[in-house]
Formats: C-alpha cells, structure tokens, sequence
C-alpha cells in the first residue's frame, strides 16, 4: 500500500518478448492516502501462510492442542452462568442461562481474541517489519484470522448446545442473519485491532493497558446480563458500544430472543464502520515510521 | 523506453535523536505526560536533535548492472538498501524503482524455529514477496541447494547452525526479482557457505539482473561489481570504477601515520601473555617516514612484550595492496637465527624490505603475531599505510605509470648482429 505511486511502463525488449516494468515511485511520507488493496490482494499468499502460521505455532507442544479451544469458552460460560445465573439470578430473557452467556461469548471472544493477537502483532513480528517491505496492514489482519479458526469451534459446540437444549429452545430462520452479524464483529474487531497495534509500537502501554480494557467493555456490553436490563433512556448512549447491539443480535439470531435489535444493531453497524475507517486511518499514517521506531 | 532500473534523486533521511529521554525509541505515555507538564515548550528547546542518516543521495542505475555500495558501519549503507526496499520512508527526495524489487537485508528473515524446515521455506519465501506457485514451482531446487532433504520435516530449531544457513539462503537465492538488493548477507556462515553464496551471487549478476550489494567483503565486491558507491558520512565520497574508489575507500580508511603506539599494550585486549606496543615505518635513513621512494630499501618495525615463555610463537606482517591484494606476507620466523621458542622479555624486531621491489601506487599494513594453528595472539588490519613514489625522473620511461604490483630492477641488453642471413634469427 503506502504511498507509493504504482504504474505499469511497457518496455520494449528483444522482440517481440513485450515486457511491463512496474514502476513504482518512493517519496517522503504524505498524511493520507488510500490503502492499496491492489497491493494487499497481491500479497494474499503472505496473509496465508502468517494466518496459517499462527494457528500452526498456537497449540504446538500442548498436549490437549485444539480442545483448549472448545475449553475456553465453555468454562467460562459454566463460570458465569453459575454466579450470574444462579447466584445472583439475573434474568436471561427466559433462556437457559448457560446457552444464554454461550450465544454471547461467541461473538465477544472473537472480538476480545483479536485485540489480544492484533494488539502484539506488530511488536512480534518486528523482525519482519524492519528486514522487508509488504503492506503492513497483513500483519494485524492476519493474526486475527487465527482467532476466526477459534470461532469456527466455538460456533460447532454451541450447535452441540442447541441441539443438547432442543426441549427449551428451538432454532428459528433468524440464524441466516448470522453471516451479517459476523461481517459487523469483524468490522469492529480489526478495526479496533488496528488502532490497537499501530499505537502500541509508538507506546508500549497498550500492551498493560489491554487487559482492563477487555475487562471493563466486557461488563460495558451485555455479556453475562441482559439487554433488557438497561433502562430504556440510556439505551442510545448504551448502543454506542458496537458490542452490545452485536451481542444482542446473536442472541436473537441464535436463541430467537424478543425482536430483532433493530436500533442498537443499526447503531452498532454505523460504530463499527466509523471503528474500523478510524483504525485504518490511524495505522495508515504511523505505518510507514514503523521500522523506524519498533 | 527507459533502461533505467533505479533511479535515487537527492534522497536524505533524518532521524529525531532524543537527548533527554535517553536510549529507548518507544515511549511510554507517563514519559510523555511526564515530559509534558513538566516541559511544554519541550520541541522548541531543542532537546531533540535531527541526524541525517543520509543527505542528498543522487544516482542512476541501469538495468542489468551491478552496484556494490561501501562505506563504514553507520555511513548510511542499510538505511538505503532500507529506503530502496520499501521498508522506511526517505524524508526528502525520492527514488524511482523500474521492475520487481527483492531485498535481502538478513538471511533467514521470518524464519520461525518451532516450525518445519518446509513450512518455513513457504513462509520465507512469502516474506520474500514470491507466491505459493513460484516455491512450490522452485521447491525442489531449493532443498537441493540447501542439501537438507532428509530433514524437511523436522523443526529448523533442531537444525545446526549450518543447516539453517543453507536453508535460509537457499529460498532468497531462488527468488526471481528483476532488481535483487543484498545486505552483507555473505558475512555469516562458514568458509564453504560463503563461497557458495558468493558463486550464487554471481550468477545472478551475470544473468542479466540489477543487483544492489552491501559488503564489507572488497575482494567479494570487486568480483561482483563494476562500479561502486562509496557513502560517508551519509553522503556519496565515490562513485565509479571498482578498484578506483574501493582503493580510496581503504587508504581512507587505513591510517596515514609514520608510526602507531600503544604505550600499555591495549593493542591486544585479553591476552596476557603478548603485548604489542608499537610499530613504525623507516625510511632508507632510518627516519620514520610513509612516503618511500621506488629505488630505496624501508623497514618496518614493532615493538612487543612476552610475558610467558611462547614455543612456536612468531610474529609479522602482510603487505597489501589498496584494493586488497595481498602482496606478501612475512614473519620473524623466517629467519635463520628463529629458534622456535621465544623467552619472556621485550623485543624490537625489524625487517628489511629491499628496494625496486614494490610498484609505485598505495599499500597497506596487517600485523598478525600467534603460534600458527593454536592461538593468535594480535590480528590488526590496516594498522599503517603507505606509499612507493617514483621521484628519480630519469630515463624516457619515468614519468609514465607501470601496471602491476612489482616493479623490479631489471637488467636489459641488446647487441647489434650485422650481417644475418635471411630467416636465421635463431640462436643456435
């Protein structure tokens, strides 16, 4: 990408042997310019392999390796579903609490697992950065791949779930909204992972910071409570946080819960658009002083 | 219709160098809140200071020639192959690139040691900018090349230092860029490995490509390039013919004095039993002098200290040219009063060189003292510099320079035959 002017030259060689040059020109840093998909597109191979990568290096040398994945979740969700659930018997819009808190992990792990993996790509991957040129953007996008691997086994036990639960819930055509819904995490998720992991080369605070972070968003979005919880004025300041209208939305889309989140969803779509146009902007203009500075 | 590979017009580069903030080049958000209140006006107190890793870097590269770029540790070599190969920004100027670049600034960049010797051919390869089709295409050759068949599939964290090397190398020497850029990547590895690096290299400069090169090696860059850029400074010193500017670059770079002194022998840190305390250059007078003249004898001579009884122990010297030829080499064991065993003490040890040996022209002094295939006790490279003139003007031939490296005086004759039949101009 960068800013860097590519054009095709032709230039005659032997013959009829027509070969085009790429030409491309390298020039001081300027504030903006647009990301060069043409360039990332050409680079799809190196995305690959880093994802591929990640999820090679993740559960080398463990023993129980991909089961950690379905571990994970699932414990927490037992965790909160017994002190949410049963102790402090918060309402779970009449669902079994445990499918409940599942329905709404699986949208938020995916959203906290890139933050985690974007937020230190750069840093560890700084040897690549300051021994060779590819569109930096890779990096970030890719470590999140990984995550979406995680979501791929997660997104199977909850079918388990469902099917485990199929007295007391019953799985309704919103489902097929759940694509969309993805699209939405991910919009946020890489472009909060962006902002996230360009800001931390320059300042390594990120990295101390990100745990708290994840921590207070989480209890910021109705992960182990109920949407319908939030009195009903500040429910657009609520929606601000993009994670709420999607958690909400899987919920519908997986437990039938209520209406579809129209409002909170709409706002949670427009977020994360705004999220990941502000992360790309941001990553774009420090970008190219990364090997400079990590 | 350009033939133009790259083309570098005033291209410079600066870097913010923060006095207060000490070493690190990441800060921490107290630091900078810290710096803040505590210092508002902090960027026009001038606590940063700009230094211009390079300045106004002009040239033009055609397609098809070899660059080599010299220059000291810090005068700006990386920072251009780093601006060339799209990995940071120039901060004025600009550089035209014509053709697809692949830069090797490091053997073995992304290499990961938890994974397989084939998982991270494809990684390297990809980091390198080649597709998954051109390495699988090239994947044979590769291993081959690296000679690591039997353990493709075993993590290169197992691999011996020489076996990643191979790997490393093999996947960038497969790389397929119409302009290749090298960083000094023929510094590492062993002997064998090195010379293989450098056959591969030439190869691929006698194939046709552009090739950029950053060596410290001047036998290895002369072999591989025509012409040469040297950078000081940051700035261009040279640009032109190899051995011109590579011989510049190294009486530059050797030290011009009439003799060198280590009064406490720090010339050769940690070894105790070997101190080196000077050395010098004599004229046919005996006055120390660097200048010596074509028709008269010099010597050089080094001062030292034995401090533990040293069998075999020798010491001396090596004569090379500016452009790094080595012209001779000699030790005090040549001589016949050499006994085999040097005792403890302080010596002077002095050789005579003869005059009419040495061609007019630039030269160099190493001084190696050791006990051969044991120790070496003092390696110094460059340590004197010096040169042969030619001051006799006499004779039609004088003024003019003779190639080659000796120029000895030789005795000529002719007689005159009269009166030779035709066709018997053979000695019988």
């Amino acid at each position: 990408m960068a800013n860097t002017e590519v054009k095709h030259i032709s230039q005659p060689t032997h013959g009829d042997d027509r070969q085009t040059l790429k030409h491309i020109r390298i020039q001081p840093a300027t504030t903006w310019f647009p990301i060069d998909f043409g360039e990332i597109w050409a680079f799809r191979d190196l995305f690959a392999i880093l994802a591929m990568r990640d999820i090679k290096l993740r559960y080398k040398q463990t023993m129980l390796g991909i089961i950690w994945v379905i571990l994970q979740p699932l414990v927490a969700s037992l965790i909160f579903a017994v002190i949410f659930g049963r102790i402090a018997a918060l309402p779970s819009d009449g669902k079994p609490y445990l499918l409940f808190i599942y329905a709404g992990m699986l949208p938020w792990n995916l959203f906290a697992g890139c933050l985690q993996r974007a937020g230190n790509s750069l840093i560890s991957d700084a040897k690549l950065i300051t021994k060779v040129y590819f569109p930096r953007l890779i990096i970030p996008i890719a470590s999140s791949a990984a995550v979406l691997l995680d979501f791929a086994v997660a997104f199977v036990v909850m079918i388990v779930l469902l099917f485990v639960y199929h007295d007391q819930v019953s799985v309704t055509w919103n489902i097929l909204a759940l694509p969309l819904l993805l699209l939405v995490v991910l919009l946020i998720s890489i472009g909060v992972s962006l902002f996230l992991s360009a800001l931390n080369v320059y300042y390594r605070d990120f990295m101390y910071a990100l745990p708290f972070v994840i921590q207070v968003w989480m209890y910021a979005s109705p992960l182990v409570y109920s949407a319908s919880m939030i009195p009903d004025r500040w429910r657009v300041i609520y929606a601000l946080n993009p994670m709420a209208g999607v958690i909400d939305g899987f919920r519908w889309a997986l437990l039938g819960t209520g209406e579809f989140p129209l409002l909170t969803m709409s706002i949670a779509v427009v977020m994360g658009c705004l999220f990941f146009i502000v992360g790309a902007y941001i990553f774009q203009r420090v970008e190219s002083s990364f090997a400079d500075v990590v | 219709m350009s033939d133009i590979a790259i083309r570098v017009e005033n291209l410079g580069k600066s870097y913010q160098i923060n006095h207060q903030q000490g070493r690190s080049k990441y800060r921490t958000l107290q630091e900078e809140i810290v710096g803040l209140v505590s210092n508002p006006f902090r960027k026009t107190e001038g606590s940063r200071e700009t230094v211009w890793a390079l300045k106004d870097i002009s040239f033009e590269l055609k397609a098809g020639e070899a660059l080599g770029i010299i220059g000291r540790n810090g005068a700006g070599k990386s920072t251009l192959l780093k601006i060339l190969s799209r990995i940071t920004r120039p901060t004025t100027g600009h550089a035209d690139i014509y053709g697809r670049i692949g830069s090797l600034l490091e053997v073995g960049t992304g290499f990961h040691p938890e994974l397989t010797g084939r998982e991270n051919i494809f990684l390297n390869g990809a980091v390198l900018g080649m597709t998954r089709r051109d390495i699988q295409r090239r994947f044979d050759e590769i291993v081959a090349f690296a000679e690591i068949e039997k353990f493709l599939d075993t993590p290169v964290k197992r691999f011996s230092s020489g076996m990643y090397m191979r790997l490393a190398f093999s996947v960038a020497a497969h790389l397929e860029p119409e302009i290749l850029v090298v960083d000094e990547v023929l510094a590492v590895g062993d002997a064998e490995f090195q010379k293989k690096c450098l056959g591969k290299m030439s190869d691929v400069s006698h194939e046709g490509r552009t090739v950029l090169f950053v060596s410290h090696n001047m036998a290895a860059i002369k072999h591989l390039c025509k012409r040469i850029i040297w950078l000081k400074q940051g700035a261009i010193a040279a640009d032109g013919f190899s051995e011109p500017v590579i011989s510049q670059y190294m009486m530059e770079s050797a030290v011009y004095t009439r003799q060198r002194l280590w009064p406490t022998g720090i010339a050769s840190p940690g070894v105790d039993e070997f101190k080196l305390y000077s050395i010098r250059m004599l004229n046919q007078h005996g006055e120390m002098s660097t200048s010596h003249e074509i028709e008269h004898g010099f010597s050089i001579e080094m001062e030292y200290e034995i401090f533990k009884r040293l069998p075999y122990c020798r010491i001396g010297w090596q004569i090379n040219t500016a452009t790094g030829i080595i012209v001779m080499e000699a030790y005090d064991s040549d001589s016949v009063f050499y006994s085999g065993i040097r005792e403890p003490g302080r010596f002077l040890s002095r050789c005579d060189i003869p005059g009419h040996l040495l061609n007019t022209g630039n030269y160099l002094i190493d001084i190696n003292a050791g006990i051969p295939n044991l120790k070496n006790l003092v390696n110094l490279e460059n340590v004197l510099a010096f040169n042969i003139v030619d001051t006799s003007a006499t004779g039609a031939n004088s003024s003019v320079e003779r190639g080659g490296i000796i120029r000895a005086d030789l005795i000529w004759s002719q007689e005159k035959h009269n009166n030779v039949p035709k066709g018997s101009f053979v000695r019988t």
